[in-house]
């Protein structure tokens, strides 16, 4: 029971960051139809930004006392890649704008590989893993079950500040005039230009404001599993385009219940399914298919309507 | 003494120089005939290398390199081949298998290259040795420790040795396994032991030799686990291998997961000491999130303690590399000193050719020289005739050399 229990907890945290990852896949797809590819590496960004400022820029006093660190770090990292997603989407995707639509698809790609790379020559050390401090209280919850459930004091923040976000992010899209503009671009471009909307300006609030998740969400991750690599965007992106996808790409709530969906797979699949931990990505993606042989558009995606 | 020490300082120093005059290609080009007074007129001869001098593994890569860089530039300043300059082509693998392939595909196209030193890891040498043999061309790795490499993949029942201008100065994890495996028993009796490995070549042979003789030996092997070797959150594996409350927890695989595998098993309320072999030694795993107390075996003896390889750390330090030579510096030194003396007996005054290429591989099989890291020779799978090993345990912050010894089967 304390290992189910330890499981869930497991799938949980892993879960909540995929979601906010996820959630600046689904939100750009769902403006511009374009699957950023780019942006697993614009989380790893977030991650370096926040790193960078704890090394290089605080002084050790305020970098090692939690409380200071810990804000100060998620709104360097946020910043950091909402700048790096704001100019990815003004030099890479806006010419592509009216261009067929793999040309952006592709040029996601290299953009992707650049921003690794860049990363790789330019951080100091960044060619090896590099060391993330631990941005909250030490230590862990111990719930006594069993053997006792262990959960983190810092995988319980990563859980609450990514419900808290994706809340957040659902009321502003739904509630604000702000979020009825990225609507109303995401359902018809040329209406909502007719409407007195800037359609532009909607496209970089969407890519700044999935930057800036990206960014909490990498230096949440930097803080949990206290190191950083260059690798590590690849396959959180992978993850979180895969919870994107199974939630119904272009769906908020959908992103969030695809990430958890994944944690959840991945660390009870690794316990009781056969082959162990060695194949719990192979039960994500089989997950993957057989939702979407059963319901192509994902769990909350509207099917595709045929326009006249 | 003492003169002789500094004759040979001003030499490394002089070296270093050199090679730092030739950075911007890859093939480090000594001006002028190297050694300067050496006699170059037949030509240069090219000792290639593979390795990751890139990636998560560049730490150890890079010692790999400098320390090859510091033997070829000793023999040129030695006039080591008669007639000819010694010149290292280093290439990077990232860790990867089919670069290593597409490495050793461009080396074994260039007649002039007479051997390789590498690689690191056992998986990219399963893709290089038979494209090396290919061309008769002989590789030694100071690093790859999985057995197979030598004796074929039914090593433990029928050993065949698959390629036979394959060589390592390192000892096979079939040694390293049990080794480990009788310290971590008998010596710090532990009973109840999980295991973990990265599923690689390296890491899997390792575990599974370690398993095998904990077993022999009356400890329990709680779990059995694989983890990705991109992974970072280990959260699940930990999670199921504590309700087995093991006493120690053995790693197969490499420093960029053992050190946050260390610090997520403290996390999780599991105080036991991690163990790993070879591939875990580096400086990095404590800054990763290796713990104190946690214990590694690594081939050889610790260059630090041998006489023997005092000469080396200071030439090595003398010729001002930006990088340690790290755990397989010494070993790599080795391999790549064995190979040159095989050239070098093999061209004796005549020149090189492909033809020369069987005399070389029979030159370094019987190899008979005194190593930094001790007697090399090999036997008749390309194996390492030594079989010293050292236990270290992380004291301090770094690791720290515990016990050394020779492996008897038990």
């Amino acid at each position: 029971m304390s290992t189910f229990l330890s499981q869930i907890a497991n799938g949980l945290v892993l879960g909540s960051l995929i979601a906010l990852i996820a959630l600046g896949y689904t939100m750009v797809y769902g403006i511009i139809t374009l699957i950023n590819f780019a942006h697993g590496e614009i989380f790893m960004v977030g991650a370096y930004g926040g790193l960078a400022t704890l090394t290089y820029i605080l002084p050790t006093a305020v970098a090692t006392t939690w409380y200071f660190a810990l804000p100060i770090a998620l709104v360097a990292g946020a910043l950091v890649a909402m700048l790096v997603a704001v100019a990815m989407e003004r030099f890479a995707y806006r010419p592509l704008r009216n261009a067929p639509r793999l040309a952006p698809l592709i040029t996601a790609l290299g953009v992707s590989v650049a921003l690794q790379e860049a990363m790789r020559v330019f951080y100091p050390g960044a060619t090896a893993a590099l060391p993330f401090p631990n941005l909250f209280i030490e230590g862990a919850v111990v719930i006594p079950i069993g053997d006792g459930v262990v959960i983190r004091y810092t995988g319980i923040l990563l859980i609450v500040v990514s419900l808290v976000l994706a809340f957040g992010l659902e009321r502003f899209v739904e509630r604000t005039r702000l979020g009825r503009a990225m609507r109303a671009t995401s359902q018809d471009r040329d209406v909502a230009r007719l409407m007195g909307i800037d359609p532009d300006r909607v496209i970089v609030l969407t890519f700044a404001i999935g930057g800036a998740l990206a960014g909490v969400a990498g230096v949440l991750y930097g803080s949990y599993l206290r190191n950083v690599n260059i690798d590590m965007g690849f396959q959180n992106g992978i993850f979180a385009f895969t919870a994107a996808v199974l939630g119904g790409i272009g769906n908020i709530r959908g992103a969030v219940v695809g990430g958890l969906v994944i944690g959840l797979v991945k660390a009870l699949g690794g316990q009781y399914l056969p082959g162990g931990t060695a194949y719990d990505y192979v039960w994500i993606f089989v997950v993957l298919i057989v939702v979407l042989v059963f319901r192509p558009q994902g769990f909350f995606g509207e099917s595709e309507r045929v326009r006249a | 003494m003492s003169r002789t020490r500094k004759v040979a300082t001003t030499a490394a120093l002089l070296a270093g120089v050199l090679a730092l005059s030739a950075c911007g290609t890859n093939r480090a080009e000594s001006p002028s005939g190297g050694g300067g007074s050496c006699d170059t007129s037949k030509g240069t001869l090219v000792v290639g290398f593979i390795a990751p001098l890139s990636g998560s593994l560049s730490a150890l890569g890079l010692g790999m390199k400098n320390s090859t860089d510091l033997a070829v530039n000793q023999a040129n300043q030695a006039c080591k081949v008669p007639g000819y300059r010694l010149a290292l082509q280093a290439e990077d693998d990232q860790s990867t298998a089919q670069i290593a392939g597409q490495a050793a595909t461009k080396l074994s196209s260039d007649p002039n290259v007479v051997g390789v030193i590498g690689t690191l890891n056992s998986s990219t040498a399963q893709t290089t040795a038979p494209i090396l043999a290919q061309k008769k061309i002989v590789q030694i790795s100071p690093a790859n420790t999985n057995p197979s490499l030598t004796q074929g993949d039914n090593y433990a029942t029928a050993p065949s040795r698959p390629n036979a201008t394959y060589f390592r100065t390192a000892t096979t994890d079939a040694i390293q396994g049990p080794f480990a495996a009788q310290f971590l028993v008998q010596k710090q009796g532990k009973k109840a032991i999980a295991v973990i490995d990265d599923g690689k070549t390296y890491g899997a042979g390792l575990a599974a030799q370690f398993a095998a003789e904990a077993k022999k030996l009356g400890a329990t092997i709680v779990a059995q686990e694989k983890v990705g070797e991109k992974d970072t959150d280990f959260s699940g594996v930990i999670a199921k291998v504590r309700p087995a409350n093991p006493d120690a927890v053995y790693y197969g695989g490499e420093y960029p997961v053992a050190g946050p595998l260390s610090k997520q098993l403290a996390d999780a309320g599991l105080n036991i000491p991690l163990m790993g072999g070879d591939g875990i030694v580096d400086k990095t795993y404590t800054q990763l999130g290796g713990r104190e107390g946690d214990f590694a075996t690594n081939v050889g003896a610790p260059p630090e303690q041998l006489a023997s390889a005092k000469a080396f750390i200071d030439a090595y330090n003398a010729a001002g590399y930006k990088e340690p030579y790290s755990a397989y510096g010494a070993l790599t030194y080795d391999a790549a000193n064995v190979l040159i003396d095989g050239v070098s007996k093999t061209v004796g005054n005549g020149t090189f050719s492909d033809a020369s290429r069987a005399g070389l591989i029979s030159a370094v099989q019987a190899t008979n020289i005194q190593g930094t890291t001790g007697a090399i020779s090999f036997d008749q799978f390309g194996d390492t005739t030594n079989k010293v090993l050292t236990v270290y345990q992380v004291k301090g912050g770094t690791f720290t050399p515990l016990e050394t010894g020779s492996y008897k089967a038990s």
